[in-house]
């Protein structure tokens, strides 16, 4: 069997410029910070980001690390409108494919099911038709004759997604109420890399919770990174919940600031500074 | 004496009447507070969630999952209605929660398109406005993002039943399903909206007010579901 446990540094040295990225999670909800946190740290830039957006995408696009966005929305949670975001995007600081939240799962799904396309009831009539002229329309060849959106394959280079728990091959347990996409993401992309609030044995997992809360399997699984704190300051149910006091200070801190101050040493340099100001 | 705030919540609540075993997905707080009052009163086989995963009665029990992935297949199986925000709505009901100005390079990046268009093409989608304005109600929307009228073609499952805001509701019952005065609530003028609107509204001759609460309806909202006036804070008259 095969031990697929590394650092959250030798995951992203596997990453390239110019790839395109599916970062799971949800808003500001069990985001794989530390995974992005590492990647700030390298040089690896020109990315398409795939992401129901949160600070993981806000963080980016201050580093300006985004060359496209695919999106159907980027927020906090708790601050509706992510600052950073916002300022990249009204600066035009990369290309922007707005899609719906269903477009998007759909597009994740066609891809998972190495399918061109999936149709899906959404988007027409709106100006995501007309923001995305590559989109195309199909027409059921039965009677109803209905007209969908073809949405396209949302095929990811690699994906980023942390969970609760895993062991080293790569099975990864969440044990909140949701389980956002991030199976899906896996699904979707040539290589996914799963950070976890700890690693445990395989009969570990199995012992206090339920069969289903394995969410990820190993066959979609290149590398595990063991990363206590890796979703702060998104919320990790049930190991913690959103670090709301830290989230403000991002919100509200200048970018520069808050780099120098949280991002430039290692992982363990951003959580022993982002405790000792709690 | 009841507020206007009330009264507020009285109008969305009515968006879930006659709703049937369906999902209520109120946005925002007042929205939130009605749609309990529904359940509670007028639409007892209405399915809430807590806000997340969970399906929820009243009181709180857990009677059912649905996470994000389950709520959007719901939401094109049409067994729901939302009751949305919007940055700015027009006169057939197209919605925008994207951006202000030019998509290409907005003047305000807001939220994103969100599922406003999925929403509007499989369930029916209300709005709830906490403060209607000139910047709101506008003649046309910088981006579409929930579907209106002019623009449905006739989708077999696109409904708008109604836009509630802090001075009344509207519909879209005309025969071109441009937007209409259905009610003022009760110490607003007709005038009063019509010059805080930037489209000519179809108004009848005759407006009547927004129903009056019962007096159980009250002491839900005073006692049971809002004892701390947090709807106060989104509509403070």
């Amino acid at each position: 069997m095969t031990d697929k446990t590394m650092t959250a540094e030798e995951a992203v040295s596997r990453l390239e410029s110019g790839m395109t990225l599916g970062i799971g999670g949800w808003g500001s909800r069990r985001k794989p910070m530390a995974l992005v946190r590492a990647l700030l740290r390298s040089g690896v830039t020109d990315l398409t980001v795939v992401s129901y957006g949160g600070p993981d995408v806000g963080m980016l696009a201050a580093a300006g690390r985004i060359r496209t966005l695919v999106a159907a929305f980027v927020t906090l949670d708790s601050i509706p409108l992510e600052p950073h975001y916002r300022a990249a995007r009204e600066r035009g600081a990369f290309e922007l494919v707005e899609v719906d939240e269903a477009m998007f799962m759909w597009g994740l799904r066609a891809a998972a099911n190495r399918l061109p396309f999936l149709p899906v009831r959404a988007g027409l009539g709106s100006d995501v038709m007309r923001v995305n002229p590559a989109l195309r329309t199909v027409t059921s060849p039965y009677d109803d004759g209905e007209t969908f959106v073809a949405m396209p394959a949302l095929r990811l280079d690699a994906a980023l997604v942390h969970v609760n728990r895993a062991d080293r091959l790569g099975n990864g347990q969440y044990l909140g109420p949701d389980p956002y996409f991030d199976d899906l993401f896996c699904a979707a992309a040539d290589t996914a890399y799963l950070s976890c609030e700890r690693i445990v044995d395989t009969a570990e997992l199995t012992k206090a919770a339920a069969p289903q809360t394995l969410l990820v399997k190993r066959h979609a699984v290149t590398g595990v990174v063991e990363a206590p704190g890796g979703a702060h300051f998104t919320s990790c149910a049930p190991d913690y919940g959103r670090d709301e006091v830290f989230q403000k200070r991002y919100a509200t801190t200048p970018w520069e600031e808050f780099a120098a101050r949280y991002l430039a040493g290692d992982e363990a340099a951003y959580q022993a500074a982002a405790r000792g100001d709690a | 004496m009841t507020t206007r705030a009330e009264y507020c919540v009285i109008a969305c609540a009515e968006a879930w009447r006659d709703g049937g075993e369906i999902l209520a997905s109120p946005m925002g707080l007042i929205p939130s507070v009605g749609a309990r009052l529904a359940r509670l009163t007028f639409a007892p086989d209405l399915l809430l969630t807590d806000g997340e995963a969970t399906l929820v009665r009243p009181d709180g029990t857990a009677e059912g999952w649905l996470p994000y992935r389950q709520h959007l297949e719901l939401v094109t199986g049409g067994r729901r209605l939302v009751m949305m925000g919007a940055s700015q709505i027009d006169r057939y009901g197209n919605q925008n929660i994207s951006c202000i100005g030019d998509w290409a390079r907005p003047r305000r990046q807001l939220l994103g398109v969100r599922g406003a268009p999925v929403n509007t093409l499989n369930n029916p989608t209300s709005y709830w406005i906490p403060k209607h304005s000139r910047r709101v109600f506008v003649e046309r929307v910088d981006m579409v993002c929930g579907v209106g009228y002019d623009r449905a073609a006739g989708a077999r499952h696109h409904r708008v039943p109604r836009v509630v805001s802090d001075l009344g509701v509207f519909d879209f019952a005309t025969p071109d399903r441009a937007m209409r005065l259905a009610s003022v609530h009760p110490g607003v003028t007709v005038e009063q909206v019509q010059e805080a609107t930037g489209f000519a509204l179809v108004v009848a001759d005759e407006v009547p007010c927004t129903r009056e609460p019962t007096a159980a309806e009250l002491r839900l909202i005073r006692e049971v579901l809002d004892p701390g006036n947090t709807r106060a804070r989104e509509v403070p008259l």
